[in-house]
């Protein structure tokens, strides 16, 4: 100890050492400040943070209604939907064990990897979704080898399935994830997110009787999301079973029938409205939607010329050719202007003004009744009555037969056609209403726009007597027990503006133009029945001159310039089961190209009726 | 070699506070590895090997109660040599455990010479610096020596790597060599070497580890990843309030949302089943356990004893203040573990024997005189 003042003493310790325990308390007074700051002062939040953490509400999406035809036969059901994802927490290597999945499955791996890249930074715990709708082969190899794919998970989801694909998918309609704006809506209020809603047709219509209710179902998680315990149970409530009015059958015939075709085969039972055949062609498989459409399919679809996602039968605006005639009839001999008797003569051109309209048959029909005049659609006796009525009193008969308005069936995004009068014209065009133009729209061509379901509930109130039906495409509803929820009655639109007599005449016209070889519907006749219907032909194109159309083979006109084909129709003609109407986008002459499909579903359907012999005695 | 005068000066107190809090960390790492759904049917056992530890642990401090701790200070080499030869040891041929190199496996047992390395360090530093120590403080002359005896070992350690102990080994080389007294010239010339060398590095920490930092700093940036820890922790001990969720009711603990739950986030467990009133019984308990190590340091008439104390008392300090303070979200996360109560053979006896000293320098009080 060479220098003694220096040298440490206990008390000097001693010192240090009381230095050394307020810097001990003052950190441990830290500690506590700081317990009382989370368990104190934060404690309530925390604590109800800590029941975030695992108490989960799931909810159990309830199963959908199923959809069958009017005689029961299933059409739409559920089915499980495989899904495999991955948690990548549990593969350590997400990369190689997707490479190893893709070997195994025999599906390249880039669209995998892909998803699990645009996944990157999502929690831990939750699965990412590798591949929708996996086959169950696919779910038996990746169960097999499990071991080699650790993380891997397969989940079932219940999935709409359209038991026959292509089947009436503009009036079934289909289902796509809910979007935000729906969302926002509040109008479905027990739908969440990533749901799948009906998004047109029946589906979309009837969305809220097949949805049923969402159960819940409250649970234990841990960290990983992983469920630990069932603590309280609230069963989902299936939707509601829909009855469709759909002859399923007959629905299969209209749609073999349209096969490379562009239009639309309708088919209603007069005596109530139901639809029992909604044929739309091209059509497309709603399977397609429910499990995610890919970019490419969707743009296939929209970019389709024929427009295959269009319900032609309800959306489609077509004039309405010489189908039009028959409320070119009503109206005359209801106003008077004609009589059943009254007989015009066709020479096969009208000259009004100093315009020349010509009739189809270009040597003339000679003198024609009504009845003859529909029967063989002879177009100067209707530019006659067209001329005596004018525009506006035909337009009052039209909307009175339902045209210019919607017919309210229960499906989406209908049009309502359009019917036209002078004052439409002056307010829509600015320009006054020529006359000649009159004699155009009585023939059903001009400004006319009818969609084929106006002309199907007109030929069928026709066919009934003059009672129009609201066109119904449910016939029942149940509960999934089987009990009745609601039955659909008929609903009347009101009558067709005509008396019995005149009703006789039309009907009279329309037979015959089936029955006789000088109609312009004798390709429509069926042996053993009396079919009644009416042929049409629309134009699409005004062309030069139209003798030049009329002289060509349809294939060798340039497809957007054909006329559309319409024929309507009704049989047995005594006691009608079943009225169509059939249109045919391009398709010629309504007697060659939509007289035999109206044909061939009368056929179908009566013979299933086993109505064979109702042949009305001469 | 002893006599009843040392068994009257024994210190019945103190032993009996590290015994109960050895035994609130086998309740609470019960709680943690039994209420817990995920945990391993061998994991479910830790707190058994715990109370073994605990017990032989116990063995080994009342065998070194047997020998004067002025022993040590003629043994420091010796020891501090064998521990550095352990951890070279653990570089060469240790076992990898989740990505670090920590453990010697030794049979049935692993230990981690780490733990032994801290007491070593103390012994070293306190013979140094009672025989040389002076009121006006060590110069950087005099300072090299200890500076290279911490810097080995803690480079070693941190090659492992182990911040968590190389930094206890830094706080605890820090405080020893504060308390002797350092120049305020030197100290200050210190700090400034410090913070360039912590600047510096920066760029050599390990991804994970640079991740723990920035994860404190803002744990809702990330909170699934880094930040999920922290935040969990804070949860868990939040969500106990005032009187705790009781005895194995801890849903923080039992779904797994506390992560290293019987090791370094063991009070994490307690605070949420024990609540405030149980948290700060237990940091009472430590700090009642520090004051005494202080008050061993101020009794001890020997300055060997005196530093001695001094460096195994802010060993148990920096381990307890660095675990609970990242517990509570005050601290990045770093491994230390909570002294006594977190799962660790080692640890457990690295602060056994740290006690068996301060009780040894306790108990010998007397025979020095000033």
């Amino acid at each position: 100890m060479d220098n003694y003042l220096h040298t440490v003493s206990n008390d000097w310790y001693r010192q240090r050492i009381t230095g050394a325990l307020v810097c001990v308390l003052a950190a441990f007074l830290i500690l506590l400040a700081r317990l009382y700051y989370l368990q104190i002062i934060e404690g309530p939040g925390l604590r109800q943070r800590s029941q975030d953490n695992w108490f989960r509400v799931h909810s159990v999406a309830p199963m959908r209604g199923l959809i069958f035809d009017r005689a029961g036969a299933l059409l739409v059901d559920n089915r499980p939907r495989f899904d495999v994802s991955i948690l990548s927490r549990e593969a350590r290597d997400p990369e190689g064990v997707v490479q190893n999945l893709s070997g195994l499955l025999d599906i390249p791996s880039e669209p995998l990897l892909a998803k699990l890249a645009e996944a990157r930074g999502t929690p831990f715990f939750k699965p990412i979704l590798l591949s929708r709708d996996i086959s169950r082969d696919a779910v038996a190899t990746i169960e097999a080898h499990k071991l080699e794919l650790p993380g891997i998970v397969i989940s079932v989801e219940p999935t709409r399935h359209y038991i026959e694909g292509e089947r009436a998918p503009h009036l079934i309609g289909y289902l796509s994830e809910i979007s935000p704006e729906e969302l926002r809506s509040g109008a479905l209020p027990d739908n969440s997110g990533g749901d799948f809603i009906g998004k047109f047709g029946v589906e979309k219509a009837y969305e809220t009787y097949f949805h049923g209710k969402r159960g819940t179902r409250h649970v234990e998680v841990n960290a990983l999301g992983q469920l630990t315990r069932v603590l309280k149970t609230e069963e989902a409530q299936p939707g509601k079973n829909i009855y469709l009015t759909l002859d399923i059958r007959l629905q299969r015939t209209a749609e073999s029938l349209l096969a490379g075709k562009v239009g639309t085969a309708l088919a209603m039972d007069p005596s109530n409205g139901h639809v029992l055949a909604m044929g739309v062609s091209p059509a497309f498989d709603p399977n397609a939607f429910v499990v995610g459409m890919t970019h490419e399919s969707w743009n296939e679809l929209v970019s389709n010329p024929f427009r295959p996602l269009e319900n032609k039968a309800i959306q489609g605006q077509y004039p309405p050719g010489s189908v039009y005639k028959i409320v070119a009839a009503i109206a005359g001999l209801e106003e008077g202007v004609i009589t059943e008797h009254t007989t015009l003569y066709c020479g096969g051109s009208y000259t009004y003004g100093n315009r020349t309209f010509r009739c189809w048959k270009r040597r003339g029909h000679g003198f024609m009744d009504a009845t003859n005049a529909l029967a063989q659609s002879c177009d100067v006796f209707f530019y006659q009555v067209g001329e005596k009525l004018g525009v506006d009193r035909l337009a009052k008969y039209a909307r009175a037969c339902g045209l210019g308005s919607p017919t309210g069936i229960d499906l989406d995004k209908e049009s309502r056609g359009l019917v036209p009068t002078k004052e439409w014209k002056l307010r829509r065009l600015g320009v006054p209403w020529q006359g000649g133009e009159t004699l155009s729209v009585t023939i059903g061509q001009g400004f006319n726009l009818v969609t084929p379901v106006q002309m199907l509930g007109l030929i069928s109130a026709v066919a009934n007597g003059g009672t129009r039906h609201k066109p119904l495409v449910i016939r029942r509803i149940e509960f999934p027990d089987g009990s009745p929820v609601e039955e659909q009655a008929p609903v009347s639109l009101g009558t067709l503006p005509a008396s019995k007599n005149t009703l006789r005449v039309v009907r009279n016209g329309l037979m015959d133009a089936v029955n006789k070889p000088t109609g312009t519907g004798w390709i429509a006749r069926i042996a053993g029945i009396d079919v009644a219907g009416k042929t049409g032909t629309a134009q699409v194109v005004g062309m030069p001159d139209d003798d030049d159309k009329k002289k060509k083979a349809v294939e060798s006109i340039e497809h957007y310039h054909r006329d559309h084909g319409w024929f309507v129709a009704f049989a047995p003609a005594k006691e009608p089961r079943v009225a169509v109407a059939v249109l045919i986008e391009h398709g010629g002459h309504g007697s060659t190209s939509a007289a035999p499909v109206a044909r061939e579903m009368i056929r179908t359907y009566l013979e299933d009726l086993g109505i064979k012999e109702l042949k009305i005695d001469n | 070699m002893i006599d009843r005068r040392l068994l009257q000066h024994f210190d019945w107190l103190f032993l009996g506070l590290t015994l109960v809090i050895g035994g609130i960390g086998i309740l609470a790492l019960y709680s943690a590895v039994n209420a817990n759904a995920d945990m391993t049917e061998v994991g479910r056992l830790v707190y058994v090997k715990q109370s073994y530890w605990l017990g032989i642990s116990s063995g080994v401090m009342i065998l070194l109660l047997l020998f004067s701790y002025r022993w040590l200070s003629r043994m420091a080499f010796p020891i501090y040599g064998a521990s550095i030869v352990l951890l070279l040891t653990v570089f060469f041929l240790g076992k990898e455990v989740s990505g670090s190199q920590r453990w010697l496996v030794l049979g049935p047992v692993s230990i981690q010479p780490s733990e032994m390395m801290k007491i070593s360090l103390a012994i070293m530093l306190a013979r140094y610096f009672s025989e040389s120590a002076t009121k006006d403080g060590f110069s950087l002359q005099g300072l090299w020596k200890p500076l290279i005896w911490t810097i080995l070992p803690f480079v070693l350690i941190l090659k492992q790597p182990d911040l968590g102990t190389g930094l206890i080994l830094l706080l605890i080389a820090g405080s020893v060599t504060v308390f002797v007294k350092i120049e305020r010239r030197s100290l200050l010339c210190l700090t400034a070497a410090g913070i360039a060398v912590s600047g510096m590095a920066w760029f050599f920490l390990k991804g994970y580890q640079k991740q723990r930092i920035s994860a404190f700093l803002d744990p809702q940036g990330d909170p699934l990843g880094a930040g999920y820890h922290i935040i969990q922790s804070k949860i868990a001990v939040g969500s106990g309030l005032f009187f705790g969720k009781g005895f194995l009711k801890g849903t923080q603990n039992a779904l797994s949302f506390i992560p290293e739950q019987h090791t370094d986030f063991i009070f994490s467990v307690l605070a949420e089943e024990w609540g405030f009133l149980g948290s700060v019984t237990i940091i009472i308990l430590y700090l009642l356990l520090i004051i005494w190590g202080l008050s061993v340091a101020v009794r001890s008439k020997d300055p060997f004893g005196t530093v001695l104390a001094v460096g195994l008392t802010s060993m148990i300090f920096w381990q307890t203040f660095i675990n609970v303070a990242m517990v509570l979200a005050l601290l990045p996360v770093v491994g230390v573990p909570l002294p006594l109560i977190s799962y660790g053979g080692s640890s457990m006896l690295a602060n056994m024997v740290a006690i068996g000293i301060l009780l040894n320098i306790s108990m010998r009080r007397f025979l020095f005189k000033d």
